[in-house]
């Protein structure tokens, strides 16, 4: 009897000769990459390698100015994206006027809930519950960044980009993300996620993908 | 994994609009102040004469209550391209032009309704003659929602601007100004005993017009100025 080898699962993203510039003058690629189920990727560049551009043009808030994305080989488009792709930027969509727990009720409603959890779980894992009736304004930027991590367990993304998602945060912080990020994997979801350097993923050997403006020399 | 409706999701927006307006109260009541104030001066400029303020009082009316709401037009979206929302929004699964249209019903139920509602009020005070009130009402009923859309799409367009508040008047001011001239024309028609009906039936035809347009454009121009 022949073995059956498993087919490796199809990449969740897929990157052809993606590349970005602004009034011509490039600010990255052409990139080649592929991002299966699981894997956490790590991208590093210095400050203006044009790691948060890249992160907006996989999502499709950028065109990109050459090259193609796909999403489950399929390509990239606002109307395709649905509720497979989380985003978090320097901005992180909270609101400062309302408490925790409403802007966690807001981020369901408009991405839906992962089975078997509630915002007070999601809150709780990151280390902030008794917060949840609290204003927004009065938590610090690492509780808030806390908040924007809580949202993202409780939207059920297979993709998550993550633009640095360890400003800001303490060292208890870091880990979390980490954590996070390997209860992602092992879900069977994939990240992309941005650093410049400082701190970085650390558990197991993530794969790189270093960004370097089109114009340094090597 | 389950997916939210799009209903769920324009039902968040409304709530989350309303509990802003909501917590911002002292702010979102700074147009009705700024109408009320302006209606009011109008009689200490031009003297008590019933007979100055009857011939301008729906024109004073429509006026102040078209600036008053244009004030309120530029914070439709600011706040939310600001903290990142609206990133959030244009990413959600959900039909982005819907859930604009939740964000100007929104504005238009928080800003424009409260002003429809002390129209009795201005018109007293400028001795508008009572049977030109309900076409007042009428029409500024129609109107209000038109510059709320009008003004949603313009806001959009104007949005990439730090400094957009300029360029947004010039942008929403000759829009705004057929709206204007037919709202205000019914009330002059009917105080001069005239058919009013025919102003009002075509601001309807715009207003239906716009409702089905506007939250698409707007959710386009959006798209282009977030790029």
């Amino acid at each position: 009897m022949e073995l059956m080898v498993p087919s490796p699962a199809p990449p969740l993203l897929e990157a052809h000769g993606l590349a970005y510039a602004r009034n011509d003058e490039a600010i990255f690629g052409p990139l080649d990459f592929a991002l299966r189920p699981g894997e956490i990727v790590l991208v590093e560049g210095d400050n203006g390698s044009g790691k948060t551009t890249l992160l907006k043009v996989l999502c499709g808030l950028l065109a990109p100015s050459a090259g193609e994305v796909l999403l489950h080989g399929e390509p990239l488009t606002l109307a395709r994206l649905s509720h497979q792709v989380s985003m978090l930027g320097h901005l992180a969509g909270l609101k400062l006027e309302l408490s925790v727990l409403e802007n966690l009720r807001f981020a369901i409603g408009l991405g839906g809930i992962r089975p078997g959890i509630t915002p007070l779980l999601a809150l709780a894992s990151v280390g902030l519950d008794g917060y949840e009736d609290q204003p927004l304004r009065t938590l610090s930027a690492g509780q808030k960044k806390r908040v924007a991590l809580a949202r993202l367990l409780l939207v059920p993304s297979a993709l998550w980009l993550l633009d640095e998602p360890y400003a800001n945060l303490d060292r208890g912080g870091i880990e979390l993300v980490n954590r996070l990020l390997d209860d992602h994997a092992r879900r069977g979801g994939a990240a992309l996620v941005t650093s410049h350097g400082a701190y970085a993923y650390t558990s197991g050997t993530p794969r790189r993908l270093a960004l370097k403006h089109p114009g340094a020399q090597p | 994994m389950k997916a939210g409706t799009t209903g769920a999701a324009c039902t968040a927006v409304l709530v989350r609009d309303f509990a802003l307006v909501w917590r911002r109260r002292g702010d979102a009541l700074n147009p009705l102040l700024f109408a009320i104030i302006v209606v009011a001066l109008f009689p200490l400029a031009l003297g008590p004469e019933e007979a100055v303020l009857e011939r301008i009082a729906a024109g004073t009316i429509f006026v102040a209550m078209l600036l008053a709401m244009l004030l309120s037009l530029d914070t439709l979206f600011r706040s939310d391209l600001e903290d990142g929302s609206l990133e959030q929004l244009v990413l959600s699964p959900h039909p982005l032009a819907l859930l604009l249209a939740c964000k100007i019903a929104v504005h238009w139920l928080t800003t424009a309704l409260p002003l429809v509602c002390i129209a009795p009020f201005a018109a007293e005070l400028l001795h508008l003659p009572s049977p030109v009130r309900p076409v007042l009402i009428a029409a500024l009923a129609l109107t209000t929602p038109l510059l709320s859309l009008i003004g949603a799409v313009c806001v959009a367009l104007t949005m990439g601007m730090r400094r957009s508040g300029m360029l947004l008047s010039l942008l929403v001011l000759p829009l705004l100004v057929p709206a204007l001239i037919f709202g205000a024309g019914a009330c002059n028609a009917a105080q001069a005993g005239l058919g009013y009906a025919a102003p009002l039936l075509w601001l309807g035809a715009w207003l239906v017009a716009a409702l089905v347009v506007a939250p698409l454009a707007a959710a386009a121009a959006l798209r282009i100025s977030l790029t």
